[in-house]
């Protein structure tokens, strides 16, 4: 069961906060990016990046459905030729919002609901996995610090607050192969 | 109507509104113009976030 909104409904009352939903995702599909308060782009978000799922899937069930919502018909046409389309690729997060700063007037904090245009890229967190070759270089100079650090932790006190298991073990360690045991340590601690 | 008994003095009013404070807003620099503004909002200055522009620079 989906869990409910929290807080009261936008405007005069449920009735009214589907008005105005509906008419916040029409005119961010007719115009791509609007500007709204805080608090109607939070609520819009999920209207809409379900309304684009629907229009993914782009038969005439899903077409009806959208239209519940939706009522212009050719925004809706936009929205299944122009816009599913350009989230073919993307699962997911159509759109972004970015805040604004306060309304002067009244100091409502507004934001800026836009579809995201930019077309998809490797995933950045590959950054980090596929390339270790760049990593070592670091790797290795936070394998020497590490040591560094261990080795004046052993002279002062096991204070070692910020990371008590890695200058423990290297301190534990021997010499001569504390260099690949700090980049063993050093490694994890490069994916976390 | 429950209304009050006594008036309120002058010393409590200022009393009470002694402990009315403003605190300075946290700043941070853009990254673009390096202005201060407010963080995880949009520069007002030059309208970029993250680098992005987001809106028409405000004069």
């Amino acid at each position: 069961m989906p869990k409910p909104t929290k807080g009261p409904r936008l405007g005069g009352g449920p009735a009214h906060e589907r008005h105005i939903m509906a008419n916040l995702a029409t005119a961010l599909f007719e115009h791509g990016r609007i500007t709204t308060t805080q608090a109607k782009a939070r609520r819009l978000r999920p209207l809409a990046e379900k309304l684009i799922t629907k229009a993914k899937k782009g038969d005439m069930h899903n077409r009806r459905q959208v239209l519940t919502v939706v009522r212009d018909k050719g925004v809706v046409h936009t929205l299944f030729t122009e816009i599913a389309p350009m989230f073919a690729e993307r699962p997911g997060g159509y759109t972004r919002i970015t805040k604004i700063g306060n309304r002067k007037g009244d100091n409502a904090p507004m934001a800026v609901i836009e579809l995201v245009r930019e077309p998809m890229q490797a995933k950045v967190t590959t950054g980090r996995v596929a390339t270790p070759a760049a990593a070592e270089a670091p790797a290795a100079a936070a394998a020497e610090a590490a040591n560094e650090e261990a080795k004046t932790e052993t002279v002062e006190a096991p204070e070692a607050g910020d990371q008590p298991a890695e200058g423990a073990t290297s301190a534990q360690t021997e010499e001569a192969t504390e260099v690949e045991q700090a980049e063993g340590d050093a490694k994890p601690e490069t994916k976390a | 109507m429950a209304v009050p008994k006594r008036k309120m003095s002058r010393s409590n009013t200022r009393s009470r509104r002694a402990q009315w404070k403003t605190s300075a807003p946290v700043l941070v620099r853009c990254p673009q113009c390096r202005d201060p503004k407010l963080p995880h909002i949009a520069c007002p200055t030059c309208g970029t976030y993250n680098r992005r522009q987001v809106v028409e620079p405000s004069a």
